[in-house]
């Protein structure tokens, strides 16, 4: 309690030394919590985007689709049980059959995938309407996305061959007229695909009442029954990829993290080293006076702390305003999709868990008290004598 | 008589090593004190006066032979006995202050009662009494180094003598001083021995301090060479 008081005194009279190193470290402290804020909320939206408008609820898979392995197309489709059937007309789920196919944008030929997918469907954010009407009666209204009208160059207006091999093995062709291309956030409804309405497809390739994907209602309770032909995919399956990948961005990302701490602790050492140093005196008086070595071991790693546990305060009194005021209004980052590899929305909102905050102080904390304690360790083995007469041996 | 003697030395030999070398600061020191008593340990620079003085403080060990300061033999003390040791009933003053620079006046005479967890009235109560002492009151909130040199140096008396110590242990005091103010510290001292019973011990060579004391240690080489009682 007496070294908690001194300690507190040595540093509050020590002035701007302290202070600046208690804005060093919280200001570390803080940074830290936003960018790790950033990831979280960078993959929150990113879920959020995919649930929204990708996998709703969870998914159905025919038991042979494997969306790495564009071979097991020719397999993965399958009757819609009658259950599933009763959960689609009840808007609780949506079908969409899967194919690969040949398109001839420009004269290039290209692989793609035709996606068919209901047009009254209410299950995604997949503008899905637009398949209703189209302008050219002879051609099948397609949906692309941006990413994918700049791979192919194709515009609104445009139309373009397409070659597929239907249920038999026969191949057969035709024209798909682009209706729509939509922003996503979400390469994997966008990137080398098409989406055609559903009858359509199925009528193309001689599959009627046929789907490779059933996507649940998001507020759907429980996974309705579904025979032997599907597997559940649920949220932990579909996003698993997504959290990995940013996991893995996030850690790579740390070297900035690592510096930012590094560089706060460097100057808590900075100031404990020298500290020691400058005042040895003053510690052979506080031997003189009565205290032990272990005891001014003590006092000196104890500034060291108070400097972590000031900046802990102080970066929690402007920290969390700022911080707050930050989540509230987002972070525009422009440049953000190209630079890092996911989709995201131009604005993101940093998403500050519990966990985050905890994580962040006790990593500080735990530092903090390893650096103050590390130079005063030169102390344990000072005599008084020689720290009265300012030899630090 | 014999409980009254507070310190013995008995053949004390302190021996500095410097490599495969060795110096001979204390060769045989022997002397007793007893309470009361105002006694300097004199001689030339490298006599080994500060060497004593810091075995009598229980701040160093003594290579050879006994120092018993308060019953305590000092050569076998646990570092925390002798901090207890120093905490409890000796009081230190040195050449250069040494006051917390951090601290205010109140503050540097207010530390040794928190080191013995004294509670708050009897602190305050001490702390003002001991700068009465010394005649600081008014720079009671003055920070050290807006001190002069005598001023600090009768803090660090206040310090020394706030928990009222059995002994004070005063490595030259005055060595910084003038003639003023090291006549001024040194009645002070004589008169807290006086009043207070405190056993004062000097290492100097300074004739002002020399005056005051009534018994003389003399030391060359690391020897008592003469032991004088003065009037
Ligand atoms: N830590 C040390 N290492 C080596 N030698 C030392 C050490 N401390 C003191 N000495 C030597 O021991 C001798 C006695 O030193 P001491 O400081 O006791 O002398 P002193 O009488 O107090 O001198 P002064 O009047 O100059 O203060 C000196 O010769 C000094 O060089
Ligand atoms: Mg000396």
């Amino acid at each position: 309690m007496l070294t908690l008081k001194l300690a507190f005194r040595n540093i509050t009279h020590a002035g701007l030394r302290t202070w600046l190193n208690v804005g060093v470290l919280s200001f570390a402290f803080v940074l830290i919590v936003l960018i790790e804020g950033l990831y979280d909320g960078v993959l929150q939206q990113v879920k959020d985007d995919m649930i929204d408008s990708e996998i709703g609820g969870g998914q159905l898979w025919q038991k042979e689709y494997d969306p790495y392995d564009p071979f097991t197309l020719e397999q993965s489709h399958a009757q819609v049980s009658a259950e599933l059937t009763q959960e689609i007309m009840k808007r609780n789920a949506t079908a969409v059959l899967i194919a690969s196919a040949a398109i001839f944008p420009r004269g290039h030929i290209q692989s793609a995938l035709l996606k068919g997918v209901d047009p009254d469907q209410k299950i995604v954010r997949l503008p899905a309407f637009v398949l209703r009407q189209h302008r050219q009666t002879h051609a099948i209204p397609g949906l692309i996305g941006a990413r994918m009208a700049k791979s192919t160059g194709l515009q609104i207006g445009d139309v373009v061959g397409v070659r597929w091999r239907n249920a038999h093995g026969t191949f057969d062709a035709g024209d798909i007229e682009i209706v729509q291309v939509m922003t996503t956030n979400v390469p994997s409804i966008d990137k080398d695909q098409l989406w055609i309405p559903l009858d359509t497809l199925r009528a193309m390739l001689r599959m009627p009442g046929e789907a490779t994907v059933i996507t649940l209602a998001k507020d759907i309770a429980r996974v309705p029954a579904h025979g032997p032909q599907w597997i559940v995919r649920d949220h932990a399956y579909l996003l698993k990829e997504l959290i990995e990948n940013i996991n893995k961005k996030k850690i790579s990302s740390s070297f900035m993290f690592i510096l930012l701490m590094g560089m706060a602790l460097l100057a808590v050492f900075d100031t404990q080293v020298l500290s020691i140093f400058r005042r040895r005196k003053e510690m052979g008086t506080l031997m003189a006076l009565g205290m032990t070595r272990w005891d001014v071991v003590g006092l000196f790693t104890l500034e060291g702390c108070l400097l972590g546990i000031l900046a802990f305060l102080a970066g929690s009194l402007y920290g969390i305003p700022a911080l707050a005021y930050i989540a509230a209004r987002g972070i525009t980052l422009p440049q953000m999709t190209s630079q890092i590899g996911w989709a995201i929305g131009s604005t993101v909102y940093p998403h500050y868990g519990l966990r985050l905050y905890a994580v962040t102080s006790l990593t500080l904390f735990i530092s903090v008290i390893v650096v103050s304690f590390l130079p005063t360790r030169r102390i344990s083995k000072l005599k008084p004598t020689d720290a009265l007469r300012g030899k630090l041996s | 008589m014999a409980t009254s003697q507070i310190i013995t030395v008995s053949n004390l030999v302190k021996d500095y090593f410097m490599g495969r070398q060795f110096f001979r600061a204390l060769n045989g020191i022997t002397f007793s004190a007893v309470k009361g008593e105002f006694i300097g340990f004199v001689g030339p620079s490298g006599s080994g006066k500060t060497t004593l003085l810091n075995i009598i403080g229980a701040l160093d060990n003594p290579t050879s032979g006994e120092a018993i300061v308060l019953n305590k033999p000092v050569s076998t003390l646990h570092q925390k006995e002798a901090a207890r040791l120093r905490n409890d009933s000796i009081g230190f003053i040195f050449q250069t202050y040494n006051l917390l620079p951090v601290y205010t006046v109140y503050e540097n005479v207010e530390f040794p009662l928190l080191l013995l967890k004294k509670g708050n009235a009897e602190r305050e109560h001490a702390v003002m009494q001991a700068l009465e002492w010394v005649g600081l009151t008014a720079k009671a909130h003055s920070r050290p180094n807006q001190l002069s040199g005598g001023e600090s140096q009768r803090v660090a008396v206040a310090r020394a003598m706030v928990k009222v110590p059995e002994i004070v242990l005063a490595d030259e005091p005055t060595a910084n001083l003038d003639a003023a103010n090291s006549h001024n510290i040194l009645t002070m001292m004589q008169r807290l021995n006086d009043e207070l019973k405190t056993t004062f011990i000097f290492a100097t060579h300074d004739e002002k301090v020399i005056s005051y004391l009534h018994r003389k240690i003399v030391l060359n080489d690391g020897r008592v060479v003469d032991d004088i009682m003065m009037n």
